[in-house]
């Protein structure tokens, strides 16, 4: 039998879904896109940076989204000499947790200073914006020390 | 609000086990996993249609591949058919699972093996992927860094001091001393390549019975008396990191308090969390008989806890321990916890 008259399909490779990031981390990262950073409430009043849908500890519900500061404060952090190809930074930086003024939790981002020497927790911060955002964790270039406030 | 300790229906016990870790391993994972199978099938003189269940742990994120583990088998020889299930955890999950057919009263013998090969890949990759995927793992932190930052908070509020992360990592023998461990650089500030894991490639294999059989295969098997696994949240960020609420219940509930422990196999990759899973667990943190092989030393993904368990029961079947306590962890900076406790006495 010659090939062209066998019996043939097309085979396509395809991965034919969507993900939606759904009402509140899409909110969020819309947010970020706007240049604005928004938490969510929980039960007892305390604010969730980054939000999440649920409460991580008693799984109920949050719907009550609120806006937070842009500048914060460094709870905790380490350095990275040598950043992974991955990475997001091309130089070495700190990645640190960081507690935005109006919410309770710490988001984990990028300080960039130069060295170890120029962070230490409790440091004052501020977020850096990329010039285009995306709706994207890296639309928040890092955070930047706060002049005057920077110990 | 956890309602009462469960008690075991079925006394089951580990009564074989066979394990190998190294830090590059040429063979593939059939062929590290035939020769463990076999040690322990051969010690216990049970062929594989004797055994009633077969549960393994590993990670298709690791091998690169989809369903990887039906691969495996083949070390088993899954024909004529078995009873047979996995979990994309470390064995010790398995383990866990296995114990609870065994309550269910539908087995009497089971394997159960576990291994990980991180050496053709990065690891450090994998464990990205684990992270939150919106917030967190865009970012790459690498383990490291994680664990640098648990680290900080808990040297800054004075829960460890440095000098405990030096005399860990001695125990631990990533170095001989403390003066070599206070000069090397640091690695995750502020933690030093001692207090952090090297990866190893590795496999466990073991097989437990139920009482009446147990004591067919085994001189002095080893009783499992109690066992639970508690979850944390996800997000690290939410969590107080100076605490392990859900290795402190997993504790609790395998009864772990009530008698005394005579080694302690701690599934812990870093100094920080071996010092501060002794806190919340509450274990001295020097026991007499806890210096086998730290996790810190070689840690293999899926594999480590259960090679925990693995150890634990060695020290029964040597007679080291009366009580011996293993513990297994997943996910990132201690989220999930298992804890199981051994004993050479069935009661």
């Amino acid at each position: 039998m010659e090939s062209h008259e066998r019996l043939s399909a097309p085979l396509v490779l395809e991965y034919p879904f969507t993900r939606t990031t759904g009402p509140v981390i899409g909110a969020f990262l819309t947010g970020l896109r706007e240049k604005i950073v928004l938490g969510i409430k929980r039960k007892d009043g305390s604010v969730l940076v980054p939000p999440t849908e649920y409460d991580p500890e008693t799984s109920e519900g949050l719907t009550d989204m609120v806006e937070v500061d842009q500048t914060g404060e460094v709870i905790t952090w380490t350095w990275v000499q040598e950043p992974r190809d991955q990475s997001p930074w091309d130089s070495p930086h700190a990645l640190a947790m960081i507690k935005l003024d109006g919410a309770d939790t710490p988001l984990l981002h990028a300080v960039l200073v130069d060295n170890p020497e120029s962070l230490k927790t409790g440091t004052r911060v501020r977020i850096k914006w990329r010039e285009k955002t995306e709706g994207h964790i890296k639309d928040i270039e890092g955070f930047l020390p706060m002049e005057g406030d920077d110990d | 609000m956890w309602g009462k300790k469960i008690k075991p229906m079925r006394k089951v016990a580990v009564v074989a086990a066979a394990s190998r870790q190294e830090e590059k391993m040429l063979d593939n994972e059939v062929e590290m996993m035939v020769p463990l199978i076999t040690e322990v099938r051969t010690k216990t003189g049970l062929d594989q249609t004797d055994i009633g269940f077969t549960c393994s742990g590993s990670s298709d994120f690791l091998a690169g591949q989809a369903f990887s583990f039906v691969m495996t088998l083949d070390a088993v020889g899954p024909v004529p058919p078995i009873a047979e299930s996995h979990v994309e955890m470390d064995g010790a999950w398995a383990f866990y699972e296995t114990w609870v057919k065994f309550q269910m009263g539908v087995i009497d013998t089971a394997l159960v093996y576990s291994y990980g090969k991180p050496s053709p890949g990065s690891l450090q990759d994998v464990l990205s992927t684990q992270l939150d995927p919106y917030y967190i793992a865009p970012l790459w932190p690498d383990a490291h860094a994680v664990a640098g930052l648990q680290a900080r908070t808990l040297l800054e509020q004075g829960i460890i001091t440095v000098d405990q992360l030096a005399d860990c990592a001695v125990r631990a023998g990533t170095v001989e001393s403390r003066e070599e461990y206070f000069s090397q650089p640091m690695l995750s500030d502020p933690l030093r390549k001692a207090d952090c894991p090297t990866y190893a490639d590795g496999g466990v294999a073991m097989i437990l019975a139920v009482e009446g059989k147990a004591e067919e295969l085994c001189e002095k098997p080893a009783w499992i008396t109690g066992i639970d696994h508690r979850i944390d949240a996800h997000h690290f960020g939410v969590r107080d990191l100076t605490a392990v609420p859900s290795a402190r219940l997993a504790a609790e509930k395998a009864g772990v308090h009530d008698g005394p422990i005579d080694i302690a196999e701690l599934h812990a990759a870093y100094t920080t969390q071996d010092l501060l899973l002794r806190k919340e667990i509450g274990l001295p943190e020097t026991p007499n008989h806890s210096q086998r092989s730290y996790s810190i030393k070689a840690d293999t993904l899926m594999a480590s806890g259960l090679l925990r368990i693995a150890e634990a029961a060695r020290g029964i079947w040597d007679v080291q321990a009366n009580r011996a306590l293993a513990h297994a962890t997943a996910g990132p900076l201690l989220q999930q916890n298992l804890v199981c406790v051994l004993s050479g006495e069935s009661n």
